[in-house]
């Protein structure tokens, strides 16, 4: 495994005097491909905002590259960390084109217009995504799954090594929900993007992610490879829910399924 | 669609120029070119081109290029079409020091700047501490804070000016009423002078954060994740925008419709991006009061009708018209 590119040490959140995330401490490598589950509430997505320093947490510290992110300017971490939102559905009649462009924002200048290099990483992404033939089309017209593409897209043409997705297969479709992954896999694989993905989807966090990581009540409660959490002792407290692991009958896959009450 | 807008943009800065260009001729005493080359003929033509027509050109040229741009910010800030350069109560404030002026009766002035205009931009100051106070002081520094404080401010500063009419005689109301009206009634370069600081400023500081502005509407978490520093653009934004706007008020008096429907005619005409937008509601804005005071001069002459009241007049039904007109794909918001 290569080195950890952010180290999240003793990591609590308050909010409103809650406490949403408490001691946190692990390690994200570089080229990593992470997937983060838990219940809901537990503080996956505050999670990810402290990272992107959207929250400024109270206690502990986050260090980027050996830096505590504190001591980056906004501008700086977001060259480097980009960030996918839960979909809010809240859309702008903005064309997809200009959206992506919109994700050049830490490169630009005030007074300029878009210069050939932004112009190359826009389009690079929309091409990676497979967005290209939508880059005429508004926003609002998008499908959720199309939607959720340009925004990978935009992130992408930001130009971050990191890119920190929160719960990108949510409401789509199977087909779609594949066309995602497929090309996380590829930005993964192929430009060696770290990939922080959070999701309530256990199948496929084991089937992409190479580690995992589960929150339960904003604390760590297990760290380690996918493979090891086919385990009912490891899923079964984090959710307080029983599982279930099926044999795919033809790939032999394993399938984890919440136990049905009652039977 | 860049070539188009580009195209939009020179009709609008064509048409506005024109604008500007033909106001100062129209009015009660219409003027014309040879009046002004003939110098020796007739004196008292030039003189109302000169002193009182041209810097009434030029003040509403800029009250409503500022009043535009400023809406448009706040509209962008706030995410929200019904923003106006008045919501935060910048408008109120500088009403309740004019009304306060002319309530207590000391008439005085202070270096040619009238104390009207002065006790109103002090009214304005004191709206833009309290509306900032008051959202610093509730953590997170939030907009929807700041909305609702503006409101709140707004409300309050209209029933002291309320108060205050209750209390004066009629002569006195009548000037507060009338101040709340708007207008352009200047002489001389002196108020043009007064206010440009403030336009230069604060424009400045809106055309320096047009991407910015593209940033803010998508939603604070999305602007901080492409790298914006939220809160230091809201406060730039907030001071540059309400500062501008407190100048004009406390000269112009408070003139409703183009700072909030301005920028949505320009937004259905040019589309959102900010960088062009910016630059058409700036130009629309400016020319768009010139053209409405234009009209309040010659329509009931030698009356002069508030330009406030002709401002929705011909605004309105236009902006519906353009927004009936246009496709799905030409939204307000």
């Amino acid at each position: 495994m290569s080195n950890p590119v952010i180290q999240i040490n003793n990591l609590s959140l308050y909010i409103s005097n809650n406490k949403i995330l408490d001691n946190v401490s692990f390690d994200i490598y570089e080229k990593d491909y992470l997937s983060i589950i838990g219940p809901n509430g537990a503080g996956k997505t505050s999670l990810l905002k402290c990272l992107m320093r959207i929250y400024s947490f109270s206690e502990g510290d986050i260090f980027f590259q050996g830096n505590p992110i504190k001591n980056f300017s906004q501008r700086n971490l977001a060259k480097q960390i980009s960030y996918v939102p839960q979909s809010d559905g809240r859309t702008l009649p903005f064309t997809v084109e200009e959206f992506v462009m919109m994700g050049r924002y830490p490169h630009l200048s005030p007074f300029t217009s878009f210069s050939s290099e932004d112009k190359k990483a826009v389009r690079e992404s929309l091409e990676l995504t497979n967005a290209i033939q939508m880059s005429e089309r508004l926003l609002f017209t998008l499908s959720g799954g199309e939607r959720q593409t340009v925004f990978i897209a935009a992130a992408l043409a930001q130009g971050a090594d990191i890119l920190l997705l929160d719960e990108p297969t949510t409401f789509l479709d199977p087909k779609h929900e594949q066309d995602i992954y497929h090309i996380l896999r590829r930005i993964n694989k192929e430009l060696g993007i770290t990939i922080v993905s959070v999701t309530h989807d256990i199948n496929s966090a084991v089937l992409q992610g190479e580690r995992i990581v589960i929150l339960k009540n904003g604390s760590v409660q297990f760290e380690g490879e996918a493979i090891e959490i086919m385990d009912e002792k490891i899923l079964a407290p984090a959710y307080d829910k029983d599982f279930t692991f099926l044999k795919h009958p033809l790939t032999g896959q394993t399938i984890i399924a919440p136990e049905v009450p009652g039977q | 669609m860049i070539k188009k807008r580009l195209a939009t943009l020179l009709i609008i800065l064509f048409l506005s120029g024109a604008v500007v260009i033909i106001a100062p001729f129209l009015g009660m005493e219409t003027i014309s070119l040879n009046d002004l080359l003939e110098t020796s003929l007739d004196q008292t033509k030039v003189d109302i081109f000169r002193k009182i027509r041209i810097p009434r050109t030029l003040i509403a040229f800029l009250a409503g290029a500022a009043l535009s741009i400023s809406g448009m910010a706040f509209q962008a800030m706030f995410r929200n079409p019904l923003a106006t350069p008045f919501t935060l109560g910048v408008s109120s404030g500088a009403a309740f020091g004019a009304a306060m002026y002319i309530k207590i009766g000391i008439i005085f002035s202070v270096m040619g700047i009238s104390g009207q205009l002065l006790s109103s931009f002090l009214g304005a100051i004191l709206s833009i501490i309290l509306v900032y106070g008051i959202t610093r002081v509730k953590k997170g520094f939030s907009t929807a804070t700041m909305l609702v404080a503006g409101v709140a401010i707004n409300f309050f500063f209209s029933s002291l000016i309320l108060f205050i009419q209750y209390v004066s005689d009629f002569a006195n109301s009548f000037r507060i009423i009338r101040w709340l009206m708007g207008g352009f009634e200047v002489v001389g370069f002196l108020p043009v002078k007064t206010i440009l600081p403030f336009i230069i400023i604060g424009s400045a500081v809106v055309f320096y954060l047009t991407n910015e502005l593209n940033l803010l509407l998508l939603g604070e978490d999305i602007a901080r994740s492409r790298g914006g520093d939220v809160k230091k653009i809201k406060l730039a934004l907030f001071f540059g925008a309400s500062l501008m706007v407190g100048g004009v008020v406390a000269i112009c008096g408070p003139i409703g419709f183009v700072g909030m429907m301005a920028p949505h005619i320009c937004r259905l005409l040019i589309g959102w991006d900010h960088r062009y937008l910016s630059v058409g509601s700036f130009l629309f804005g400016g020319a768009f009061l010139v053209f409405c005071d234009t009209i309040s001069r010659i329509v009931i002459a030698p009356a002069e009708i508030p330009v406030g009241v002709i401002t929705a007049l011909l605004g309105g039904p236009f902006f519906i018209w353009l927004l009936l007109s246009g496709g799905s794909e030409k939204r307000i918001f």
